[in-house]
């Protein structure tokens, strides 16, 4: 074995270690995905487990409402059975779309807004939605390094061998705010 | 993202140093005062070692020290269930580990501060009369600028800055009182010719430095304070994404006369508008730990298009009117455009305060009562017609002066 069998031994090893350094950064960007999806995933649950006590609350004070408690319910449903980011995306944001409609209804009840359980329901349920919000940027911004990384040479090459899929973004679209009617002047 | 912000850091560690070079000469100067020959050894090293103890000291128990001298006092959740929410919310914005501990100072003057050692152990604290003033958009803008001084690691780096002051300040203080109290010039030539010349020269120098140090340690102290300001506005506004949050909050914190009751010059800096008002402020530019909130308002008020750090290293640059690195390179190639959100529909004042004490003391002020904020938090009323110049507090029975305006 001559200098070449070595030089190529140590271009070998040099090799190995660059696949793993790649390797290893996938993985950690894939962990940070996760991870920030967890961020989003707890707030979503408070939410959901938020919702029945509003409904509770506000029912007796509400009775001409029914329809819009019911929508409520029903987004809260369909949000809790949606599967992957983006049907989850689309039931979130039709859920804070009527959950604002009910609070926007809500101000048409003063004995509500003075039911001190009824207020710190709202602060909870505002907050949820802010952190959702802040916990989204977090996700969408880890979601972009680690696609990004996925799809750049080399180490999409690497991503290919070792199956690294790409994740979707989490992106909210309000239901509420898209079915504002245009008005023409 | 963060690691930029704290790239910035070595502008303020060049600062830094020079603090520590004042130090150090200090210790030199001062030694060799006392003795040619060995005092410069041993002053440096008395320095370093007066230094040493306590930064150790701030580095242990610094946030403690603070919040105490500060009155403030740990709150749970049920106290402030909006106040926790906000920290929460930033906290995710932010990222950081853990939930900072959240403080509330019974005072009226509305202020904040951040403290602490690093992300994993921070508390934010906040007084009773900013969570009564303030809205939840303000309020939040406000908490997102602390959290910042928090992700920026700007909490241990100012103690150990706001440390180096107090020692420059405390060895020049006892070198000069040593100096005028024991009538040391006659020792000084009692001690034979060896050393008399360089004693002589020596002792010239290190006044000269007594008096001089403490003055630049304190520019320097408040040039690094006013950029860490400038920064941790740059980076709330980046957390909330919305810059008239915090504006607003500084516009409301600017407009009030109350001050507050326990605040000194090291621990003013840390504030996020300076407690200390005082009138007729001359070298306002230079001894200000602060930049005057007018101007960070106005840098707020123009980012009408996104909050990343270069669109606030830009209107950072537009108000002032000559271009000057706030943001250091890598920072600006921040690449995601950060859009600005809807500000909350929730306008009312985070804890309101009952309606009849606020028109109770509207009547009481415009009649000419003088109000006084005790450290415990309760505000006393004294009549046009009063005339001591002291009060004693019926709850805490601390004695407060009463300014006479
Ligand atoms: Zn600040």
């Amino acid at each position: 074995m001559g200098k070449i069998g070595l030089i190529l031994i140590g271009v070998g090893v040099l090799f190995l270690f660059w696949v793993i350094g790649i390797f290893n950064a996938l993985v950690r960007l894939r962990n940070q995905v996760k991870n920030a999806w967890s961020q989003i995933d707890v707030q979503l649950k408070r939410r959901h487990d938020l919702i029945p006590n509003l409904i509770e609350t506000t029912k007796g004070y509400m009775k001409h409402e029914r329809e819009t408690l019911e929508k409520v319910t029903a987004a809260r449903t369909a949000a809790m059975s949606a599967q992957s980011v983006g049907e989850k995306a689309q039931a979130e944001g039709m859920l804070s779309g009527v959950l604002g409609r009910l609070f926007a209804v809500a101000e048409q009840y003063p004995d509500l807004k003075a039911n001190q359980n009824f207020l710190a329901l709202q602060e909870e349920l505002t907050s949820t939605e802010n952190k959702i919000a802040f916990a989204r940027q977090g996700y969408n911004d880890q979601v972009l390094f680690y696609n990004n990384k996925i799809q750049m040479f080399p180490s999409n090459i690497i991503a290919g061998m070792f199956g690294f899929a790409q994740q979707e973004f989490f992106e909210i679209q309000d239901q509420a705010e898209k079915a504002l009617p245009k008005v023409a002047f | 993202m963060w690691e930029l912000a704290r790239s910035n850091k070595r502008k303020s560690i060049f600062l830094f140093a020079g603090m520590l070079l004042l130090l150090v000469g200090l210790g030199f100067f001062a030694g060799g005062a006392f003795d040619p020959q060995a005092g410069p050894f041993l002053g440096v090293t008395l320095a370093m070692f007066l230094w040493i103890i306590q930064l150790i000291i701030s580095y242990f128990a610094g946030g403690s020290i603070m919040l105490a001298l500060s009155g403030a006092k740990p709150v749970t959740r049920d106290m402030h269930p909006r106040l926790f929410n906000i920290v929460e919310e930033m906290k995710i914005a932010a990222n950081l580990p853990v939930l900072p501990k959240i403080y509330v100072i019974p005072e009226e003057a509305p202020n904040a501060f951040a403290t602490g050692r690093n992300p994993q152990k921070s508390a934010v604290a906040v007084t009773a009369g900013l969570l009564s003033r303030l809205n939840r958009d303000e309020l939040q803008g406000v908490i997102a600028h602390e959290m910042s001084h928090v992700l920026n690691r700007d909490i241990l780096f100012m103690t150990l800055v706001g440390v180096s002051l107090g020692s420059i300040v405390l060895l020049s203080n006892i070198f000069l009182r040593g100096m005028f109290h024991s009538g040391s010039s006659s020792r000084y030539r009692s001690r034979g010719k060896g050393g008399g010349q360089a004693a002589l020269i020596f002792l010239a120098i290190a006044i000269v430095f007594a008096i001089l140090s403490p003055i630049m340690a304190q520019l320097l102290y408040f040039a690094i304070s006013r950029r860490r300001e400038y920064l941790a506005d740059a980076t709330g506004v980046r957390l909330t994404r919305y810059p008239e949050g915090l504006a607003s909050a500084l516009e409301k914190m600017s407009r009030t006369d109350l001050v507050l009751s326990r605040v000194n010059k090291v621990t003013a800096a840390l504030y996020i508008v300076n407690p200390l008002k005082r009138k007729g402020m001359q070298l306002a530019d230079l001894t200000a730990t602060h930049p005057p909130i007018s101007e960070r308002i106005k840098i707020l008020r123009s980012l009408t298009y996104g909050v990343n750090f270069a669109a606030y290293q830009k209107a950072f640059e537009s108000v002032r009117g000559r271009p000057a690195s706030l943001i250091p390179k890598g920072g600006l190639s921040d690449a995601a455009t950060v859009a600005l959100r809807a500000p909350s529909k929730d306008t009312g004042p985070v804890e309101p305060v009952p309606a009849q004490r606020i028109a109770g003391d509207l009547i009481m002020a415009a009649s000419g009562f003088t109000f006084v904020t005790c450290a415990c938090g309760l505000k006393m009323k004294t009549p046009p017609d009063f005339r001591g110049n002291s009060l004693r507090c019926p709850k805490c029975g601390k004695v407060n002066s009463v300014n006479a305006a």
